[in-house]
């Protein structure tokens, strides 16, 4: 198995940019959702971030908002989401992200989440109410074949930036607009400009760009200044409304990927 | 009980409690708005002006009343009410409001937006804001709109906009989980005015200190009328803001503190928050703390009679004297608590809110083991007049 930032390199070397698929965990329905992850990859998902939903999602818009509570509705909590990946692992080797909150993972053990993470083959985990202050209360050795994906905001000052590049493994995630996920109204000319002045700062990792990138169109206005793209609310959004196979939403992934290489 | 308590450390944390649990985005407003407290504490004028607020605007120093009718009716120790409830806008939520409407302003903040459960927040924040003319949004849950409607209507005379919010149990925790996403997206020019010792540092620390002239007239105002401290002082706990201001005077001092959370329908039913009585450890709303939650750390659903009272959290610092029995922590329950609002008004002539009526309950099981010589002090933390319709509902006279 690859780590994610050789996967990131790979696709880089050949001119590709990475397209990296938020879903939330057993949304829109847990029965089929194994095979939703698999067929988004085959559609042009590079990696996919996989979320475990949280009663109380402070970064997320209305949209994850709403996956997250019928997620919840659906009984999925973090033991459903490790079944998951572990049908998932077992039918690719791309990169796997887990992605939630810090409670749902305290309450499980943080030592067994990071036990079970690395035996079943999780390459990350973005946690965003743990920012670097937390870092060393919440994370322990075991998470070192894990990495822990850290996020940068346009708030986030350039000394700041650094200490987030050192501390974060994988990728850094830039969050182009300050704002919960899935946030449409941004100044695309300052996100642009926030977004190049962290790549110039980012030695050490991989950067890819995510929040608020719906279209298209935005994958491709960013897409020059990182290294991959990560779309969440847009996809969560297009499977409230589609069909059960799907089709809508594999099509927009397919779309976005063609736009990175 | 430390000699040496000087909570919380530079990062933010009360033991392992507290901290700084929020997205990136806004760490680093955290960071300027501490860094502002800090200068602005230092800094006569400002101190100079708070005071004054207080004394002209807010009416401090607020009476500590002998409750004689109290006293007679449970023939034990005495008892003294800290008037809270004789606050300009009605409730202590006005001292921190004042003090972080500086604050916004020192920060050149010209948004302001807050969250609010029973409403006391909404208008001390809205009062607040109409004085010194800042623009004013208070985020609140659909369930207490409805239960207190009054105070809904006060703040939109103050001139402030009410925000529904219709997820979630759609009360005080959902109203505050939409106040953080404002604020994370509208971070540029917007301050946020928390309502209690909760969230993610340095907030748990400034709302106690704006809160604490509480305690401390309080030890004034005792050592006038009796010449000593009082035995115990008794506080009701939302997020526990009025009680860790009446309590903070007297962390190295022989005085038992003793907080009260609301039990709801009663503690062995799902239907309560006395967080500290039943939560374990979480991550919740930028902080660590005592919290409400199942399993697999879902928040819980929880339930108040009071909408102040109704939260799954508590503040860190709260956890923290928990754990180390700086102060105890026991519940009352709805039914007790209207009992003891009907008891205060007919012995006193003092109509509590329903939030510092669980304060006034706590008697029932404190009072019978305490002696004649001792003094007891209970926070009215505000008055009844938001909760009337909950109470006559309730009482049906
Ligand atoms: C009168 C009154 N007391 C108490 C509370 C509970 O808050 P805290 O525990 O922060 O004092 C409220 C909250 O709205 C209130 O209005």
């Amino acid at each position: 198995m690859t780590t994610i930032a050789n996967y990131i390199s790979g696709k880089n070397n050949k001119n590709e940019k990475v397209l990296s698929v938020f879903l939330t965990s057993g949304f829109p329905d847990k029965n089929n959702f194994v095979e939703l992850a698999l067929r988004a990859l085959e559609a042009g998902a590079d990696m996919l971030e996989i979320g475990f939903p949280f009663s109380d999602p402070l970064a997320d818009g209305p949209i994850i908002q709403h996956s997250s509570q019928i997620a919840l509705e659906n009984g999925i909590n973090i033991t459903k989401t490790f079944n998951f990946i572990k049908e998932i692992r077992s039918r690719t080797d791309k990169p796997l992200i887990l992605m939630g909150y810090a409670n749902p993972v305290l309450s499980y053990g943080i030592e067994k989440f990071a036990e079970n993470a690395k035996s079943l083959g999780v390459n990350g985990v973005i946690i965003p109410d743990i920012p670097i202050e937390e870092y060393e209360n919440f994370y322990n050795h075991l998470f070192d074949e894990v990495n822990t994906i850290l996020l940068v905001t346009p708030t986030t000052s350039n000394d700041r930036i650094k200490l987030i590049d050192e501390k974060s493994s994988g990728f850094i995630y830039c969050v182009s607009v300050s704002g919960t996920t899935g946030i449409t109204n941004q100044d695309k000319i300052t996100s642009i400009e926030f977004v190049k002045r962290t790549r110039s700062i980012v030695k050490k990792n991989k950067m890819l760009v995510g929040f608020g990138i719906s279209s298209v169109k935005d994958a491709q206005s960013f897409a020059p200044y990182c290294d991959g793209i990560i779309v969440g609310s847009a996809v969560i959004k297009s499977l409230m409304n589609d069909s059960s196979d799907y089709v809508k939403t594999l099509d927009l992934i397919k779309k976005l990927k063609q736009a990175l290489v | 009980m430390s000699n040496k308590y000087n909570s919380p450390d530079v990062n933010g944390h009360f033991g392992k409690f507290g901290g700084k649990y929020v997205p990136e985005t806004l760490i680093t407003p955290l960071k300027e708005l501490e860094e502002t407290y800090f200068q602005l504490t230092k800094e006569k004028n400002f101190q100079d002006e708070l005071n004054k607020l207080n004394k002209e605007y807010t009416g401090r120093p607020t009476p500590l009343t002998f409750a004689d009718g109290l006293t007679k009716y449970f023939d034990k120790a005495k008892i003294y009410l800290k008037r809270e409830d004789l606050c300009h806008t009605g409730a202590h939520k006005i001292n921190n409001a004042l003090g972080q409407i500086l604050l916004a302003k020192k920060l050149g903040k010209t948004r302001i937006i807050a969250e609010t459960g029973a409403g006391q927040h909404g208008v001390a924040t809205a009062t607040v804001c109409a004085k010194f003319g800042l623009k004013c949004f208070v985020y609140m849950g659909e369930v207490d709109i409805e239960r207190q409607s009054l105070n809904v209507f006060r703040m939109k005379l103050l001139g402030a906009e009410v925000i529904p919010v219709s997820s979630g149990s759609r009360t005080l925790k959902d109203a505050a989980n939409e106040a953080i996403r404002d604020w994370v997206t509208n971070v540029k020019d917007t301050h946020y005015i928390i309502g209690s010792v909760v969230g993610p540092h340095p907030y748990p620390m400034i709302v106690r200190d704006f809160q604490s002239v509480i305690g401390k007239e309080t030890k004034e105002q005792i050592q006038i009328a009796e010449e000593r401290l009082p035995d115990y002082i008794v506080a009701c706990v939302g997020g526990g803001s009025n009680a860790i201001g009446i309590f903070y005077s007297f962390i190295n001092t022989k005085v038992k503190l003793i907080g009260v959370e609301a039990a709801g329908y009663g503690i062995n039913t799902n239907k309560h928050c006395a967080t500290l009585t039943l939560g374990r450890e979480g991550i919740f709303q930028g902080m660590k703390t005592y919290l409400l939650q199942n399993d697999e750390g879902q928040v819980s659903e929880v339930h108040s009679i009071s909408a102040g009272l109704d939260y799954p959290g508590v503040g860190p610092e709260h956890s923290l004297f928990k754990d180390e029995v700086i102060a105890d922590y026991y519940s009352v329950t709805d039914d007790e608590a209207i009992r003891a609002t009907e008891l205060l008004s007919k012995a006193e002539g003092i109509i509590p809110a329903l939030e510092s009526a669980h304060a006034v309950a706590y008697l029932n099981y404190l009072m019978p083991n305490t002696k004649k010589d001792e003094i007891v002090i209970v926070n009215i933390s505000g008055r009844g007049d938001k909760d009337l319709n909950t109470i006559k509902d309730k009482l049906g006279y």
